[in-house]
């Protein structure tokens, strides 16, 4: 009896719910506002944290979360919050907490962000590179405390899309009263090691490029969203080895498998491979502010001249789908009606005749030397392009430099044509057609340097309405007049595979390619 | 002697000099800088960018990033991570232990064996052992330890199921990190059968990592042995009417490995070099799998840091073994 007590009592009972999830990479740390990959988001954001709303699991749908409700001023600009009452951050051994979330909370996650003289910031100077890409540091005016459990955010212009950028990982809720004492001990860096947030899970312990420990929050305020007494991300930078790990039950859900394993884990009993289409992009885009990309026949005749039904065959492996349109399918306002030109080397070759083109004209072709989410192997896909563009007299010559570079160099507008794409950040139409073929972001991630007034004013009015019918019809206008000047050519979208264990219940594919454990269970 | 340790002392310091230039001109040599590479296709917003490369302090120009580096080292600053902000120093030792315990085991492995199969096969020249143990040496040698690693995981975790696929431990075991050798630490925590598993965990990484000095350290072996068997005093032991065993064991092996002393000695580089990317297979958290992280993501203190106090630590390794070499061999002190 004693020994049997003595066994169970050890450590980790086996009798507890536990679930150990081979994750990719280390995290770079634990302020969730810092960083920008899923990699830091899964293992922070998504576990420790709750935003005002949140995406519900499996879609790109808002839900309440910290707020319980908002409402929207009639201009559109004023958005006041309701806070949700009685939620609790973690109690730890650097931190416990003496009063519930409130409105000081969120202001101070916010101010931190806004204001670059902010104490904290002071103390702790970093940058927060989402939160200024989404544009949020220069939109959002100003942020107020209504009272203890109201707060209203004044934007300078109407973003329809204010309350999904919210709900995106980097607006994590940081704890006021734990920043607070952080500043008083002169340790204000710890927030990034030693976080306290109000998410379903806490941290227990994480040893770098070995294992993070978190355990299921006792005090959640959604406690049927807490199923699992202990979580464990693994961590294994190797896709193939992460495969192992999960065929030999050493974990129970990974992620990013490889096309070549795909096939192995299907075949395992023990395992489910669900797939989605991704909510992704892969595409070339055309410089036309270069020739011979200046000329709308040309960019036709490329479009044309490409066999996407063999590149989605060789370097996707089968496991994508043709793109028409610049965004995927499943983000809504998707104008179903619009076709592809379709393989036509002959009629492209024409076309680059009519256009005064001679047989034989050099261009850049740029490929990655990364493999993205969107696009498995850039060069591969490169190398095709290349055979199929010298069919209709067009010499690519491939061009690939070190990542960052390749991306600097592209802002700058170095390339002709260059493969890149895309993954969804917040479900909304804005985030693929404005941020990636507006005019304001010419000299962002507008890779063709394409600038078209009829187009911009189509995006530029869809922005700045609320009414989603509207938004809807504008926004399909803009897919037409983009599908007829064609600065990119749309090539797939991937298809995203979540291999996992049988008794893993509830785990859902995120279109945007989070990893999270609320909601989940382990029936082992 | 003492001229002797004080030559090789004053050859460290310019070494160190070179290895600081060497990794600060290296890590910069490769185009995109952190800030891009955090980024990946986003946008990175001008103004941010040169906030964050101010704060950094990567705006200076080069010569003046070297000197405020030299400056900081001199005073035992290793720096900070740009990634994780956590410092060099620290994260260093965190991960140091698992990497010297893998090279450990690696090393005892690769030792034992490879020396016993070296006087074996020097013992029994031109036999089928001896041939055997040449040919799998100069196999083992040449195999790339990327796919030799992958090989004995699908072999012997996925196919046989004997052996953990990667980690140190079967992660439901909540081992409290103290000493960082999980050997130890394991039986300092009272989760039962915790150490067995750690040691499971450590067979594959071990043998896959030891593969290389094994077979340098068999080839050296029998070499060494086969030149000593020659040699007048074994003749004369052997002719005294020793015991076989005493005579290849005391006066032979004992004098064959001298030179493999200073193969042991070299073999740490190739160990440290070889940790890199068997950390990576088998997600062994220590300084390799740091390194190769870190230089993806231009975190330059880290890089030149890391790969700084490797170097360091090859230095004083090969400087203690030449130290050994001519304590156990007093022809090389008197030389030059």
């Amino acid at each position: 009896m004693l020994a049997a007590s003595l066994i169970l009592g050890s450590g980790l009972s086996h009798a507890a719910s536990n679930l150990v999830f081979c994750s990719e990479g280390s995290p770079a740390g634990f302020d969730p506002g810092q960083y920008t990959t899923g990699t830091d988001f899964d293992a922070t954001s998504e576990t420790l944290f709750n935003r005002l709303a949140q995406f519900q699991r499996g879609s790109t749908q808002v839900e309440p979360a910290l707020a319980s409700s908002w409402d929207i001023g009639e201009d559109g600009k004023r958005y006041v919050f309701h806070l949700r009452p009685g939620v609790k951050f973690h109690s730890t051994d650097y931190f416990k907490p003496t009063r519930a979330f409130n409105a000081d909370d969120v202001l101070f996650t916010f101010q931190r962000m806004l204001d670059k003289d902010h104490p904290f910031r002071k103390a702790y100077p970093t940058e927060f590179p989402y939160f200024t890409d989404m544009g949020l540091d220069k939109n959002i005016a100003k942020v107020e405390k209504v009272d203890e459990m109201t707060v209203a955010f004044t934007l300078n212009e109407v973003d329809a899309a204010f309350i999904q950028n919210l709900s995106m990982n980097f607006a994590a809720i940081q704890s006021a009263e734990y920043a607070d004492q952080l500043l008083k001990a002169g340790k204000a860096a710890q927030i990034n090691q030693k976080p306290v947030g109000t998410g379903p899970f806490v941290l227990k312990r994480y040893q770098k490029d070995a294992q993070i420990r978190f355990t299921g929050n006792k005090d959640y305020w959604k406690p049927e969203d807490v199923k699992i007494d202990n979580l464990i991300f693994a961590i294994n930078t190797d896709a193939s080895v992460r495969a192992q790990k999960l065929k030999a039950g050493e974990c129970q859900v990974t992620l990013n498998p490889r096309p070549a394993d795909i096939e192995s884990l299907k075949k395992d009993p023990n395992l489910l491979v669900p797939s989605e289409p991704g909510f992704n992009l892969g595409y070339i885009a055309y410089n036309v502010t270069r020739a011979p990309f200046d000329k709308l026949e040309v960019r036709q005749a490329l479009d044309m001249a490409v066999n996407k039904q063999a590149i989605i065959g060789a370097v996707y492996q089968g496991a994508g789908q043709l793109a028409v349109n610049g965004m995927p399918p499943t983000q809504w306002s998707y104008d179903e009606t619009i076709k592809d030109a379709g393989y036509n080397p002959e009629q492209a070759k024409a076309l680059l005749k009519a256009a005064g083109i001679e047989e034989g004209t050099e261009i850049t072709l740029w490929a990655m030397p990364v493999q993205r989410p969107y696009n498995p192997n850039a060069k591969l896909m490169a190398e095709m392009l290349q055979a199929d563009w010298a069919k209709v007299g067009i010499k690519a010559r491939i061009v690939s430099y070190e990542w960052g570079e390749y991306i600097k160099r592209a802002h700058n507008g170095e390339h002709d044509a260059m493969l890149i794409g895309w993954t969804g950040d917040n479900g909304d139409p804005d985030n693929w057609l404005g941020t990636l073929y507006g005019c304001d972001s010419v000299n962002g991630n507008n890779f063709s340097k394409w600038c078209d007034a009829d187009y911009d004013k189509l995006v530029k009015a869809a922005k700045a309405t609320a009414d989603v019918e509207q938004r809807t019809a504008l926004y399909k206008q803009a897919q037409h007049r983009l599908k007829e000047q064609l600065p990119i050519t749309p090539i797939a979208h991937s298809t995203v595979y979540q291999p996992m264990r049988k008794d893993v219940k509830d785990f859902l594919i995120s279109p945007f390619g989070r990893n999270s454990f609320y909601g989940v269970s382990n029936e082992r | 002697m003492l001229s002797f340790i004080a030559r090789r002392l004053g050859l460290l310091i310019p070494t160190f000099f070179g290895v600081t230039l060497l990794t600060f001109a290296l890590i910069r040599l490769i185009p995109g800088d952190p800030v891009e590479v955090m980024m990946g296709e986003r946008r990175v917003d001008p103004e941010m960018h040169a906030q964050a490369m101010e704060r950094l302090g990567l705006n200076k120009p080069l010569p003046e990033q070297y000197l405020d580096y030299i400056g900081k080292l001199a005073q035992g600053d290793l720096g900070e991570s740009l990634r994780t902000r956590e410092g060099v120093w620290n994260e260093f030792l965190t991960l140091f232990p698992a990497t010297l315990e893998l090279a450990i085991a690696a090393l005892i492995f690769a030792g034992t064996l490879g020396v016993l199969a070296g006087v074996i096969a020097a013992l029994k020249r031109g036999s089928l052992f001896d041939h055997g143990v040449m040919g799998i040496s100069l196999a083992g040698y040449s195999m790339p330890i990327f796919w030799w690693g992958l090989l004995l995981i699908m072999f012997f975790s996925v196919g046989l199921g004997w052996t953990p696929v990667s980690g140190r431990i079967d992660l439901l075991y909540d081992i409290e990190p103290r000493t960082g050798f999980m050997l130890i630490d394991t039986l300092l925590s009272e989760e039962e059968g915790a150490f067995v598993d750690a040691l499971r965990h450590l067979i594959l990484p071990a043998v896959v990592l030891g593969t290389i000095p094994l077979a340098v350290i068999a080839r050296m072996t029998r070499s060494a042995m086969l030149e000593v068997l020659r040699e007048d005093y074994v003749r004369t032991a052997r002719a005294k009417g020793l015991s076989p065993a005493r005579v290849v064991f005391v006066h032979g092996l004992r004098n064959a490995l001298i030179p493999v002393l200073t193969v042991f000695g070299l073999q740490v580089g190739a160990l440290l070099a070889g940790a890199v990317l068997t950390e990576t297979i088998f997600s062994w958290p220590g300084i390799g799998k740091w390194l190769i992280e870190a230089i993806g993501a231009r975190d330059y203190p880290v890089v030149q840091n890391g790969i700084l106090l490797i170097a360091c630590l090859v230095i004083v390794v090969n400087f203690v073994v030449d130290i050994l070499y001519g304590l156990v061999n007093p022809r090389i002190r008197h030389q030059r």
